[in-house]
């Protein structure tokens, strides 16, 4: 299936994806060892299940912290970043 | 299958695992404790729990129940300590004070009241609690930003918190480690006192049995009247608001909001009468948000991910009731609101009592006759 390619900004670089991929799978293409750190251990972590339900693939995607990112659909220009702070609460 | 045991705890909740686990404990291998549960469909007030193992609000007259809830208190670390190394699952339980804020000079006033008349009704305080002001809250937690209008907290230092759901695993891992025997999906259908002991039916056979403890939560209602115990148990929904996992701040925990051992902020809790009805509303959900915002103003850049609902366990005075049946000896019945933060006394205390068949002043105090 032959389709346009678009392109989103993974940690800044460009990436082309099919316009059908999640945020998690550019990430992946784009190589990303991890995609966030654990605001608990702070230690790394990657997209697992791809599928929504064990929140490993928290990005901050487009500004939006916390987002799962194997569960959102990648638009054209989307800005795609790892989660590495751990949100002041208190 | 028919089969014999020396003692049938009936509820495999926190309340009714906290006790076998300690008649278990007691009685070694061959103490022939068989725990009654039922399965994941059940109303099940042990796993939606805030995991508060806290004192300093318990017992307004009924100072008894002050001083049992104290005595939990003073040996939950022990008992954290022995069921972790018997089990290897750790409790989390942390001693670290509570606190309950105050957002106005009412509020302030009125908790004020409260923490003195409590004082002021027990012979020998229990509670230790006092008031400490904004300031004070800083020193506590040096990193916090507080909203403009917290004035202040009472504080108890007896109090804490644990991982309620780690409790309940390692209640379970526990009554196997000695020899009890667990049986999930398998509800007392009905009891019935014997000439001598008891014969309880489940879905798998009848057990019979010398002894039987009732500790079924909601459950026991439409067990008691067999074994000649009359108390009433009200369902109370509470909902819990989480959020994602966010940076430890060192922040106490307090009625209301406690950031867990895994990272999230949970926020709680509604009191609402609607019967059986376990679901969540946004209303309640958005009232409990916006009372923490007024804490935490930071909260709100915070994400919540799920909410839930539970139903608290309650009598009329919302303190236990304890109660060996006069008419049927054998007969336990054990209902309470605060499973969790009487976890230790109800496997250590509790439990010898009904093992040895015979209950203290101490545990006799939770008669149920007190709210006739």
């Amino acid at each position: 299936m032959s389709q346009e390619l678009i392109t989103v900004y993974v940690e800044g670089t460009p990436v082309s994806v099919s316009p059908h991929d999640s945020a998690a799978a550019a990430a992946l293409k784009a190589g990303l060892a991890h995609t966030r750190l654990s605001p608990v251990s702070g230690e790394p972590r990657a997209p697992y299940c791809m599928m929504g339900v064990c929140f490993e693939c928290l990005m901050v995607i487009d500004g939006v912290p916390s987002r799962q990112a194997c569960m959102v659909r990648v638009h054209a220009g989307m800005r795609i970043e790892r989660q590495n702070e751990a949100k002041v609460w208190a | 299958m028919n089969s014999m045991a020396n003692v049938v705890v009936i509820g495999g909740g926190v309340v009714g695992s906290a006790i076998a686990y300690g008649l278990a404990k007691i009685g070694g291998r061959g103490a022939g404790v068989v725990v009654l549960d039922e399965g994941d469909d059940a109303i099940r007030a042990s796993r939606v729990n805030f995991g508060l193992v806290w004192l300093h609000s318990k017992g307004d007259g009924m100072a008894a129940y002050g001083f049992w809830t104290r005595k939990s208190c003073d040996i939950w670390r022990q008992f954290a300590d022995e069921i972790r190394d018997e089990t290897g699952v750790n409790t989390h339980y942390v001693k670290s004070g509570g606190l309950n804020y105050c957002l106005s000079e009412a509020e302030f006033e009125t908790r004020t009241e409260m923490i003195t008349r409590m004082r002021e009704q027990a012979d020998n305080d229990p509670y230790e609690a006092r008031m400490i002001d904004r300031a004070e809250l800083q020193r506590l937690m040096p990193r916090a930003q507080f909203g403009h209008e917290v004035l202040g907290a009472s504080f108890g230092p007896h109090d804490g918190t644990c991982s309620p759901l780690n409790l309940l695993h390692a209640l379970h891992a526990g009554l196997k480690k000695h020899g009890a025997d667990y049986r999930p999906n398998s509800p007392a259908l009905e009891v019935k006192p014997l000439a001598q002991g008891f014969e309880v039916r489940t879905p798998r056979g009848t057990i019979t049995t010398p002894k039987v403890v009732l500790a079924a939560g909601h459950g026991s209602m439409k067990l008691e009247r067999a074994l000649g115990f009359d108390v009433e148990i009200i369902a109370e929904r509470g909902q819990i608001v989480v959020t994602e996992r966010v940076a430890d701040m060192g922040i106490l925990p307090a009625n209301g909001v406690r950031q867990t051992v895994e990272g999230t902020v949970i926020i709680g809790s509604t009191t609402e009468d609607v019967g059986f009805d376990t679901s969540t509303t946004p209303q309640a959900g958005a009232t409990m948000v916006r009372r923490q915002l007024r804490v935490f103003p930071a909260l709100a850049h915070v994400r919540a991910v799920r909410t839930w609902a539970g139903l608290r366990t309650l009598t009329r005075d919302e303190c236990p009731v304890y109660e060996a049946s006069e008419q049927y000896p054998g007969a336990f019945i054990a209902t309470c609101h605060s499973g969790v933060t009487l976890a230790a006394v109800h496997a250590k205390v509790l439990a010898d009592a009904i093992h040895r068949g015979k209950f203290t002043p101490e545990i006799g105090a939770f008669h149920g006759r007190r709210l006739k």
